[in-house]
């Protein structure tokens, strides 16, 4: 069996049809962004994780379990079984008012209306702190930024500095978009989430630098430097096709199943990964590699090449 | 020693019997939301309630940072700390196999003080004082109820004479004489009580008392008095020390006199390392100091030679050598030979992480579920063994043989990062799977690209045995940079992140190095198999 063998798409060519689809969505996210600050004051929709919120406790008189307490309520709130198999803790987000009272009412009401008042009763009430500080995000960013500057400089010394840079550029495209999205569809921000971006950033530098070894190979291939550099990344990218093909569809695959039936609770976490193979796909043939393509016609190919007066050597 | 398949498969089923030991042994500690754990409620110990709401908050808040740190440093992984309702802290600890050991990461006060020990000839001159404060206190009745009715002798220093010699065998028999009740004549003065001061018997080391070991809550009860400490000598306290002494068939402790105020804390210590005195093989804590906290304790000690310097640790005295020389920034705190190395590095931790501002008590104690719900665990349990199943089925289906070749890597691979996460005693949370499905989806992926390759190689022409090799070949560089791309990655994010950040970056280190060696050994090895006995034309199935 084969897929997409002997394929010669035209990707260069239309990049700059995916470059206003690229520049759609990442304004779109950004207006995103801008309007939850205006609206809610925060750009994202930080979970109970971040912000804190209620802690309620319950003891239940009935046989019941932490599935049928979600099932009961919203879906989204974390429940866990506290000391015996009777108690459960159920952190939620603080209501609009900011009252826990509300929250209680609220919890009170949706599992009195499924299991009738006296299956539980709520022995506890608290506002918690978040679960995790400011820091984390500000340390994970300075992570990031940190490993991006890393892996331009490996990607320097492996390739060439352009590839290095055309690659931070997409990765950096990819963890925007879903910045957006996440902005855009008001995903609650919880822990996984923050793993689930990390995933995304490395899935999508993988595939990048999957084409990137494929072009730097025809660049060293007997010939290339007379051939049209947009020929021979379109080619590169053609080559690597059924690779791409076959693993991003086994992972969205096996990322479909999670979400299908991974249940409630992991459903925004497998949501975004879903996302992110997706962009991450697009982003290495549409944004990595025609950036490769951008920053050899704007800046050609360094002084050095330029001085000895060769002929203009086409490397992609 | 790779040269042959043989030899290959053989290092291959010997790692795979060591990383799936390693997961036997060892199990694979999962997290609070997989597994849940251990509950604590802390609080801020203010039995008086004299302490306000933005003090409590605010020792809450300090509180959260250094048991945040000292659990990060204790290795739990993804502990959960929260604060609630701006007095009371939660700390949930995933995978704890020593409870108790955990309670005293999170709650000692790991207080340090250096202080000065002081000759006794005050607080010996002070006894009758604090005597007559005890009594005045408490009245003849609770004295008596305390079994504390001791009369004085005729000597006004009863304990001195008793013990004076400093013969130890013979100040222990004296002890019990001492021990028996006189009954007071009723015509007796109060002040000829001594309920103190009989408890205190004259100690072997300069600057000390020693206390009988059944004594010390008494002892302790009178120095917890307000009344006995303004009759103390000023600027002087008396501290109970680490260690037990036995004297004949009793054991004593020794009370110190000490400055009242420490010349210096815990909070100029830099750095705190655990270790083994070889030569009296024990159990010890080295520490560092600041500079300015060096300049210090070098001043002082260079004043003080000849003199005792006591260690304090949460208000108990540690150990009090002699100063023989100036002491600059390093020093030592030495723990017994008794005491385990484990309990030294649980105190180094501490030291570290600094100390707590305040007392802590741990208000309650639970043990909770997952917090991800066992029903969602079942259900990605389920979803996980399907997705699994899918990736080899389209393996098989879509490569054949070096499919059926690739999943038998992808077992090899399982086994090893499963094991690599049980022997490094990493606790597998949810951020952490996500690192694992990265991984598996780079091994999965390696190996796409090599079977590829191989077929790229073959249509060009070549024979079975050169596609397969350029096939590995050229795969290499895409696989290798790849990889290490994300390794770097991985591990800056260890380096610099926290709580899921980390957990993530931790299984994505172990997956990538485990699906390189999966990838461009295990494959290999196999398709190395699958290809003797064949010859150049002979067709493969990839």
């Amino acid at each position: 069996m084969r897929l997409f063998h002997d394929a010669s798409y035209r990707f260069i060519e239309a990049r700059r049809k995916a470059y206003i689809v690229s520049g759609t969505v990442l304004t779109a996210g950004v207006i995103f962004m801008i309007t939850n600050v205006l609206n809610t004051g925060s750009w994202q929709n930080y979970g109970v994780d971040f912000t804190g919120g209620s802690l309620i406790q319950i003891q239940v008189y009935e046989n019941l379990n932490a599935g049928d307490l979600r099932d009961a309520l919203d879906g989204s709130d974390e429940i866990t079984r506290f000391g015996e198999e009777s108690e459960f803790v159920v952190r939620a987000p603080v209501a609009e008012d900011g009252s826990i009272g509300a929250v209680a009412d609220e919890i009170e009401t949706q599992l009195a209306a499924a299991f009738g008042e006296e299956a539980f009763e709520v022995v506890r009430t608290e506002q918690v702190g978040a679960k995790v500080g400011g820091e984390l995000q500000l340390k994970a960013l300075y992570a990031i930024l940190f490993s991006f500057l890393l892996t331009l400089i490996y990607l320097a010394i492996r390739f060439e500095l352009r590839f290095g840079m055309a690659a931070v550029i997409a990765t950096l495209h990819d963890i925007l978009i879903t910045l957006g999205f996440l902005a855009a569809f008001r995903v609650e921000i919880a822990l996984p989430t923050v793993a689930a971006i990390l995933t995304i950033l490395g899935y999508s530098l993988n595939d990048t630098i999957v084409v990137f070894d494929r072009i730097r190979e025809n660049m060293h291939k007997k010939g290339a430097r007379k051939r049209d550099p947009v020929d021979l990344v379109n080619q590169s990218i053609n080559e690597t096709l059924p690779r791409t093909i076959l693993t991003s569809g086994t992972t969205l695959a096996v990322l479909l199943a999670l979400l299908v039936l991974g249940g409630a609770v992991i459903r925004d976490f497998t949501v975004v990964l879903i996302l992110g193979v997706i962009i991450g796909t697009y982003s290495s043939i549409f944004v990595a590699s025609p950036a490769l393509i951008e920053i050899q016609n704007r800046w050609g190919l360094g002084r050095a090449g330029e001085k000895k007066k060769r002929p203009q050597p086409a490397t992609v | 020693m790779f040269k042959t398949p043989r030899s290959r498969l053989i290092t291959i089923v010997l790692l795979t019997a060591l990383f799936g030991w390693l997961l036997y042994s060892n199990g694979l500690k999962l997290g609070l939301d997989l597994q849940g754990g251990m509950h604590l409620v802390l609080e801020v110990d203010d039995p008086e309630g004299t302490m306000t709401v933005e003090a409590k908050a605010d020792m809450i808040d300090r509180v959260d940072r250094i048991i945040r740190t000292r659990i990060d440093e204790f290795g739990v992984e993804e502990p959960l700390i929260q604060k609630v309702g701006g007095e009371r802290l939660i700390v949930e600890l995933a995978g704890i196999s020593d409870e108790d050991r955990a309670k005293e990461i999170v709650q000692r006060n790991a207080f340090l003080e250096f202080k000065l020990v002081l000759p006794t000839t005050d607080m010996t001159a002070a006894l009758s004082r604090i005597d007559r404060s005890v009594v005045a206190a408490l009245g003849i009745d609770s004295i008596r109820a305390l079994g504390r009715d001791v009369v004085a002798d005729d000597q006004p220093e009863i304990v001195d004479l008793l013990f004076g010699g400093g013969d130890t065998a013979v100040s222990a028999e004296q002890v019990d004489t001492t021990e028996v009740v006189e009954e007071v004549p009723e015509e007796d003065p109060l002040d000829n009580l001594q309920p103190f001061s009989s408890l205190l018997n004259i100690g072997d080391v300069p600057g000390t008392y020693l206390i009988a070991i059944e004594d010390e809550p008494t002892v302790q009860l009178f120095l917890d008095m307000d009344e006995v400490q303004r009759a103390l000598p000023r600027d002087q306290a008396l501290q109970w020390g680490m260690e037990l002494v036995g004297r004949g068939a009793r054991t004593y402790k020794y009370l110190w006199v000490l400055e009242e105020d420490p010349f210096l804390t815990g909070d100029r210590l830099e750095e705190a390392t655990a270790g083994r005195d070889p030569q009296f093989n024990q159990s010890q804590v080295q520490f560092e100091l600041s500079r300015a906290g060096g300049r210090t304790f070098g001043q002082f000690t260079g004043q003080h030679i000849g003199d005792n310097l006591a260690i304090v640790l949460d208000g108990a005295v540690q150990s009090a050598p002699v100063i023989r020389d100036r002491i600059g920034a390093r020093g030592q705190i030495d723990m017994g030979s008794g005491t385990p190395l484990e309990e030294a590095s649980d105190l180094a931790l501490v030291l570290r992480a600094g100390a707590l501002p305040a007392k802590i008590n741990i208000i309650e104690e639970r043990t909770v579920g997952p917090s991800l719900g066992q029903d969602s665990i079942d259900a990605g349990r389920i979803a996980g063994m399907l997705g699994i199943a899918l990736v080899v089925l389209v393996m098989m289906a879509y490569y054949r043989v070096a499919g059926i070749l690739a999943v038998g890597a992808l077992g090899v691979y399982i086994i090893l990062v499963l094991g690599g996460l049980a022997g490094f005693g990493a606790v597998l949370t949810v951020p952490g799977i996500a690192g694992l499905i990265l991984s598996i989806g780079m091994a999965v992926d390696a190996n796409v690209l090599i079977f590829e390759r191989i077929r790229e190689e073959l249509a060009l022409g070549r024979a079975t045995r050169t596609a397969v090799e350029e096939g590995f070949q050229h795969a290499f560089s895409a696989i290798m940079d790849a990889n290490m791309t994300t390794l770097i990655t991985a591990l800056i994010l260890f380096q610099f992140g926290t709580g899921p950040v980390r957990g993530f970056a931790v299984t994505l280190s172990i997956g990538i190095v485990a699906s390189f060696f999966s990838a461009l050994f295990v494959t290999r090895s196999f398709f190395l198999v699958y290809l003797q006995g064949k010859k150049a034309s002979d067709p493969i199935s990839v």
